[in-house]
């Protein structure tokens, strides 16, 4: 007697329930460790989840246990050397005497780290959350960028190509019945009247003709309703709907001059992944653009980028001027969401400062949608971040920060994106 | 170290075939991919086998699942509806971690106590595993379930998933009703306590009415026989109302959770009954916990035994053999002390040996087993099997049958380690001074009051500050472990009241040896 049920089919994800208890049980542990791992990803490497480390004294789940001490009997096969009474030497904590004490291992020994890994998508949501994406709601409405087609019902009227023959041919019959109805009531009415005379066994010619005639001319009129008219006539209806874009382009601004030595490049790179990965949730489509610059400007890939060294004075404005040639050649506003970050150690050519800032104010921040600009020094600010403030109270999509060293950063990136109350959305 | 025998066994077997062995029917397919009507025909010659054998079971209910489903099965600790908590996820992603890596393989198969008896096979499994997996799990195991006294009067296995689910139900109504975070903690102070929630020994039934008047009269009327009037001249004692105060509980009770449930001061209605489902739960599986070697090795036992039954007859192929043998060898495979593989005594590897070497004590009795086992050699093997699997547990099944033809196959031997001493001890050896001694350790080993922690509750004071008392009483002078401040706040959040426990020190008096809160410290 047996029954055999097949249910492999059946959801297999009976736990997720559990495994999501237990993420929001370690949630404050957890995200510490993502914090950590951000550290060692490359900018756009979102592709995978990460792995979580957790001390595991914090999930113990625990009973009461014997502990150490007493005395101990335990049985073990294998014997090839022992007779009876023979004395061994304790074993120093873990060979043969550990792995037969069962749960009484001295607890807290052993292994210290529970770890796992956890989806992108969870990772994601852990690292940003309570995090808004600057200006995004202002976006949506204003920037009506990309429109697409759908369905919107019927209308009466459109081009014969979009004509919809069932709803068309439906009104033609529901018009039909309703403008025939009180004739053919007529009609059944006369022809009854005729039959009942033609039964008779008197004659009635007169009113026999009449009958007949009457018939036939109602039956003509109701011939002479028609089988479709243009009122019946339904089309397909197609609406514009808008459809905020979902591609954005990430421009990555660094100096690299002699005075930007690695560790703060390092900085600058946590800095770019976490605005990355931030940005990707939100937008399908990614362009990044690196442009490094010292005295002049240049486009370079990712590599180049960040471990690349330059030597030579520091004028910001080129890199600015850069991207704002690249948006105009590659990246119309009207379809690209711009996100443009700027890393620097402060450092800038004192005559160039105001010079940033006009093109920051005329050319850059009108067409993007964030603008931010991190100051990683450990030293006084100079002229550029002086500029830059002064932007800040005019342009609600600017904003400077300063870092001081790494774990400064995802505070300062909190700091960054933090929900808006809408205040300055203007 | 059996293997070698099992060979000789074997081939001898196979020579039956050869030469004796009658009919030899068409074999089954040893195709290695199954699919359910090769499933059907295997289970219906291993059910007919089985019957041969007298194995009494509930009906199957067979379900074939993937690797994931496995791993949800494995996190809920073998409930096959679980309510949800955070350590089953836990479990859960523990689980495919160590999959994932491959630093464990999952088991073939899982076996629930219940009626119908769930089994799951794995779609990953070859036809050769399934045939395994169902002589082990459907006709082994749930055998086992069935016929084992302990399952008989511990465990229901017809309402086991009614009660599952209406747990589930009941927590996830909680959950709505009250909160996920205040379930949550109630159910985590449980599971800390989960191990002292089950009887281990009955509560006497109810009586009823009639019966309780019947026994009241049975009762005064032997009072009344007693009756001496010579005595009523005494004076009377005095000294009981002096006492005045009443012990509660009157005995002490070693069910925490049934304490807590009946008794707990501040306890909602609904987190009564949280306690009671985790204690249910908790009793549930007491009975698997007291038979481990006994169920698995009687399991592997079957899975042998029935499936060279059907080679013998010639259902099943050569081919189909070697596979077979080669997994049931790396089960039932006992690693030496001094291997790295070692983690303990394989109860597969014991209960499998045991039960083969009491049929062969049975069958072939040598003198020693005849002094050894007097009343079992050479007696009929399938009833004493029967006997054996029906009214033991590990503990009392060692003690009875462990052969010294088989401390000295596993060649045993018992360390003795005092921690008063620098060294430790060989007690015993498999030798013929050390038999007895080493069966009776290695029956203590599986004595579950012996391995878990002798804890009970000694004074609830009701009509005072409604302080909850409990006492350890160490076992071989092994003091409590360290996480007993954990759980004991967790005891707390139940009683809501000042909780401690004592433990006598040498010139017997009760020291406090933790306590919760903590408000008043004291030195050790």
């Amino acid at each position: 007697m047996a029954n055999f049920i097949d249910r492999r089919l059946n959801s297999k994800n009976k736990s997720t329930v559990n495994r999501q208890r237990f993420l929001r049980r370690y949630k404050n542990q957890i995200k510490k460790s993502v914090e950590g791992a951000i550290n060692q990803r490359g900018v756009t490497d979102i592709s995978s989840g990460e792995n979580i480390t957790i001390p595991k004294k914090d999930l113990s789940e625990p009973v009461f246990h014997q502990g150490s001490g007493g005395v101990k009997d335990r049985v073990h096969p294998g014997n090839d050397q022992f007779s009876p009474g023979d004395r061994i030497p304790r074993p120093p904590q873990q060979q043969g005497q550990g792995s037969g004490k069962g749960e009484a291992s001295d607890s807290g020994e052993g292994e210290d780290e529970f770890s796992f890994s956890i989806s992108k998508e969870e990772y994601l949501d852990l690292l940003f959350e309570d995090l808004e994406l600057p200006n995004l709601e202002k976006n949506q409405l204003d920037k009506l960028i990309e429109y697409k087609t759908v369905r919107s019902g019927y209308c009466a009227e459109g081009v014969p190509s979009n004509i919809d023959i069932v709803k068309s041919l439906q009104g033609s019959i529901a018009r039909r019945i309703a403008m025939t109805a009180s004739k053919r009531k007529e009609l059944k009415a006369l022809e009854a009247r005729l039959a009942l005379i033609q039964s008779d066994k008197h004659d009635h010619i007169q009113e026999e003709k009449e009958l007949k005639e009457s018939i036939l001319a109602l039956t003509n009129k109701i011939k002479k309703v028609p089988f479709i008219d243009t009122f019946d006539l339904r089309f397909r209806n197609y609406a514009r709907q808008a459809v905020p874009t979902s591609k954005a382009v990430m421009f990555c601004l660094m100096d690299v001059s002699g005075s930007m030595d690695q560790a703060t490049k390092d900085i600058a790179k946590r800095f770019y992944i976490l605005l990355y990965l931030f940005l990707s949730q939100t937008y399908k489509n990614i362009d990044v653009v690196y442009i490094r610059h010292h005295t002049q400007a240049k486009e370079v890939d990712e590599h180049e980028f960040f471990y690349s060294q330059e030597t030579g004075g520091t004028i910001a404005s080129s890199a600015l001027e850069l991207m704002n040639d690249i948006i105009n050649e590659r990246y119309n506003d009207s379809q690209w969401n711009i996100y443009g970050a700027q890393a620097s150690d402060g450092d800038n050519w004192a005559d160039d400062s105001p010079q940033c800032k006009a093109i920051l104010e005329k050319n850059i921040l009108p067409r993007s949608r964030y603008f931010s600009y991190i100051e990683i020094t450990q030293r006084a600010h100079q002229t550029l971040w002086q500029h830059y403030q002064q932007l800040t109270h005019t342009h609600g999509n600017f904003a400077i920060e300063h870092i001081k060293s790494v774990t400064d950063i995802y505070p300062v990136f909190r700091e960054l994106f933090k929900k808006n109350t809408k205040s300055n959305a203007a | 170290m059996n293997t070698s025998s099992k060979k000789n066994n074997k081939e001898q077997q196979k020579d039956s075939v050869n030469g004796t062995h009658e009919k030899a029917k068409k074999p089954l397919s040893d195709n290695s991919d199954w699919s359910f009507e090769l499933l059907e025909q295997y289970q219906s010659e291993i059910a007919r086998v089985a019957e041969i054998y007298r194995l009494d079971t509930y009906t199957n209910q067979i379900e074939v699942i993937t690797a994931e489903q496995m791993m949800d099965a494995y996190a809920s600790v073998g409930m096959p509806i679980g309510y949800n908590h955070w350590t089953f996820g836990k479990k859960f992603i523990q689980t495919e971690q160590n999959y994932k890596r491959g630093q464990m393989g999952l088991a073939y198969e899982i076996v629930i106590n219940s009626s119908p008896c769930i089994s799951y096979l794995m779609e990953e499994n070859t036809m050769t595993m399934q045939a395994l997996v169902m002589a082990h799990a459907c006709y082994g195991h749930n055998s086992f379930f069935k016929g084992n006294y302990l399952f008989k009067s511990w465990t229901d296995a017809d309402s086991i998933i009614d009660y599952l689910l209406f747990a589930k139900n009941y927590i996830s109504k909680c959950e709505l009703k009250y909160g996920i975070a205040e379930v949550e903690a109630t159910l985590d102070a449980c599971h800390a306590l989960m191990n002292h929630g089950v009887d281990r020994y009955k509560r006497p039934q109810k009586i009823s009415l009639d019966e309780e008047l019947k026994r009241q009269e049975e009762r005064s009327e032997y009072l009344q026989s007693q009756v001496n009037m010579l005595w009523r001249t005494l004076p009377k004692s005095t000294e009981k109302s002096a006492s005045g105060t009443v012990q509660f509980p009157s005995e002490p009770q070693e069910n925490i959770l049934y304490f807590i449930e009946k008794n707990a001061p501040l306890l909602k209605p609904w987190q009564r009954e949280i306690v009671r489902i985790v204690r249910k739960i908790s009793q549930y599986f007491y009975p698997q916990k007291q038979t481990q070697v006994m169920n698995e090795g009687w399991a592997c036992f079957w899975h042998y035994t029935l499936l060279n039954h059907l080679y013998d007859e010639g259902l099943v192929t050569d081919k189909f053999m070697l596979e077979f043998l080669h997994s049931h060898t790396n089960v039932v495979a006992q690693p030496d002390y001094n291997s790295k593989y070692y983690s303990g005594i394989n109860p597969y590897a014991l209960g499998f040996n045991m039960f083969m070497d009491i049929r062969r004590i049975c069958e072939h009795p040598t003198e020693e087993d005849r002094a050894y086992f007097p009343e079992i050699a050479g007696s009929n093997w399938l009833d004493t099997v029967h006997f054996a699997m029906e009214n033991f547990k590990d503990e009392s099944f060692i003690s009875q049958y462990l052969s010294p033809k088989l401390m000295r196959d596993f060649k045993l031997f018992h360390i003795h380690d005092d921690t008063q001493n620098n060294y430790v001890e060989i007690g015993a050896i498999h030798n013929e001074q050390g038999y007895k001694s080493l069966r009776n350790n290695l029956a203590n080993q599986y004595n579950l009051s012996n391995l878990e922690v002798n804890i009970q509750i000694i004074d609830a004071n009701i009509d005072g500050d409604r302080g909850l008392t409990l006492r350890y009483t160490p076992h071989n002078g092994v003091s409590l472990g360290d996480s007993k401040d954990e759980v004991l706040k967790h005891l707390h959040y139940l009683w809501h009241f000042e909780v401690k426990i004592v433990q006598e020190n040498n010139v017997g008096i009760d020291e406090v040896i933790a306590q919760c809160p903590a408000n008043t410290k004291k030195g050790d």
